[in-house]
């Protein structure tokens, strides 16, 4: 069964969101997809995330993810500008697969509001992953 | 849609497969990455459950003029221990479905359907089997899908891995059998022996074998390959590596390159329709005008492979654009993992299916550049 990271939180779409813990009054947001939907998806061969300085909405997609049998639209688990995308998962999709939570990162936002967003808990349980 | 379970899905489970209907079937999708799956049955070998396909035994005096009939291909030409690849046609000319047929006697032949069509196969064969000629022919359908079960092991080494079955006296049966041939070998699996059909044929570009046996020794013969597969030659592998193991090998799939309302010229598959065949067959005087306005050839779309220039795959339904206007439709496409580059098969106006042509496809509101490229995307060295 996926595992889900416990200390992130969810969005119904399978983004996950991290707080920047190294600065208390950051509003810098991490975010990736979850290992459900990259167990669902299979292995990841493309990625097409939003540009730096470009403002995504939250509920509203921002980019692609594209397996070997499908693709997927990326939505915007916050509203903000986006100020870092991960050039190693562009470079190596894999690394989704591989570390969904970790290395596999997609890009970093500085968000002004959140979408609704579930508890690692929440998340696990309405989408059969495994804390 | 009804769900149906192969006679090997707990050893699917066991071994943590992700399943996926597939003809109404629950198989397994993957078993860990299904692009190591891919590669290992490129660089080693695979196995496979194919146990959703069907398998209709045609037996009796009259069985090979009854499927010269009953099919588009000349049945009745075939030598005994041979199998050969053709098409079940409608009377329109519309394919019902791509099949393969192993002749095992003078009169008897099994014929193998695809998993989602094994029914109306086996309904279409009985029903011409009474209306084909007047009297009907003399020949008995049976259709032994419910209780067959059909495991796959391809790749390079999938001789190799085949031989510890087999005992050692046995063993020119196997390493003699030719592609497209089948025949009877006795295996060693679960502390007996047993002789089941082996087949040589495949739908992964790859040397391989088909084994057909009865759905209560099925995980016997399972287990035994599972054993051999934990030395690391040969890989559990599912639908989702098969399907891009057959794109790169540019056959068609059922559903997607085939259907009613396509045609088998466009599809490629004049060679396959055997017009001056004796006799009549269904479809014939439909597939002949097809034939004579040039379907595939000077007039209508004909499938084509596309390769792509930049990362983005195309995929089934997308349309393929030139110089931003539709001039065609992809039915199957993704990257390829053998190749590196994104492939795909498209259905595109004849007069633009030359190879080097420049086309794009359309994904999702972003044209993308490919080339029509000559099939297969790609051949195994020899």
């Amino acid at each position: 069964m996926a595992r889900v990271a416990p200390e992130l939180q969810y969005s119904d779409e399978h983004e996950w969101v991290a707080r920047d813990s190294g600065d208390a009054g950051s509003n810098i947001v991490s975010i990736g997809i979850s290992a459900v939907a990259t167990d669902a998806l299979g292995d990841i061969v493309y990625v097409d995330l939003p540009e730096v300085g470009a403002m995504v909405t939250a509920g509203e997609t921002c980019g692609e993810v594209e397996s070997t049998k499908s693709v997927s639209d990326l939505y915007a688990p916050v509203t903000g500008e986006v100020t870092e995308t991960n050039p190693a998962v562009v470079e190596d999709p894999a690394l989704i697969n591989s570390d969904p939570y970790g290395a596999g990162w997609l890009f970093k936002v500085a968000a002004e509001s959140e979408g609704p967003l579930l508890s690692a808990q929440e998340y696990a349980s309405k989408n059969g992953g495994e804390l | 849609m009804t769900e149906n379970y192969t006679a090997l899905y707990e050893e699917h489970k066991k071994l943590g497969a992700s399943f996926t209907d597939f003809g109404g079937w629950q198989m397994p999708l993957k078993y860990s990455s299904e692009l190591a799956e891919h590669h290992a049955v490129r660089k080693s070998a695979g196995l496979y459950d194919l146990s959703h396909m069907g398998e209709v035994w045609v037996t009796g005096p009259e069985s090979a003029a009854f499927l010269d009939y009953a099919l588009v291909g000349k049945i009745s030409a075939m030598a005994v221990g041979k199998a050969k690849y053709s098409l079940i046609c409608n009377e329109d000319g519309g394919i019902i479905d791509d099949l393969i047929t192993y002749r095992r006697g003078d009169q008897k032949f099994l014929v193998v359907p695809n998993a989602g069509n094994a029914k109306v196969v086996a309904a279409a064969l009985a029903e011409r089997a009474s209306s084909g000629k007047a009297g009907g022919f003399d020949v008995t359908v049976e259709d032994a899908s419910a209780g067959t079960s059909l495991i796959a092991v391809q790749g390079p080494k999938a001789q190799e891995i085949l031989l510890r079955l087999v005992p050692a006296a046995q063993h020119d049966l196997v390493t003699g059998l030719k592609y497209y041939a089948a025949v009877d070998v006795p295996f060693m699996f679960g502390g007996t022996s047993q002789e089941l059909l082996l087949a040589r044929t495949g739908y992964t570009g790859e040397d391989g074998f088909e084994i057909f046996v009865a759905n209560d020794d099925a995980a016997a013969l399972w287990q035994a390959l599972v054993a051999i597969a934990e030395d690391g030659e040969l890989t559990p592998a599912g639908l989702a590596s098969r399907d891009s193991l057959r794109l790169e090998a540019g056959m068609p799939l059922y559903g997607n390159e085939l259907s009613l309302d396509g045609d088998p010229f466009a599809a490629g598959l004049g060679p396959v329709v055997a017009l001056s065949k004796e006799g009549d067959f269904v479809g014939k005087a439909a597939l002949a005008a097809m034939k004579e306005a040039g379907a595939g050839t000077t007039a209508g779309r004909k499938l084509v492979g596309l390769k792509g220039l930049g990362r983005r795959a195309g995929r089934g339904h997308y349309p393929v654009l030139k110089d931003g206007n539709t001039v065609g439709e992809v039915t199957s496409g993704q990257p390829s993992p053998t190749l590196g580059y994104p492939v795909a098969m498209a259905y595109v106006d004849v007069e633009l299916t030359e190879p080097g042509t420049a086309l794009d496809i359309d994904l999702r509101g972003k044209a993308e550049p490919f080339e029509v490229v000559a099939l297969p995307f790609y051949k195994r060295q020899k």
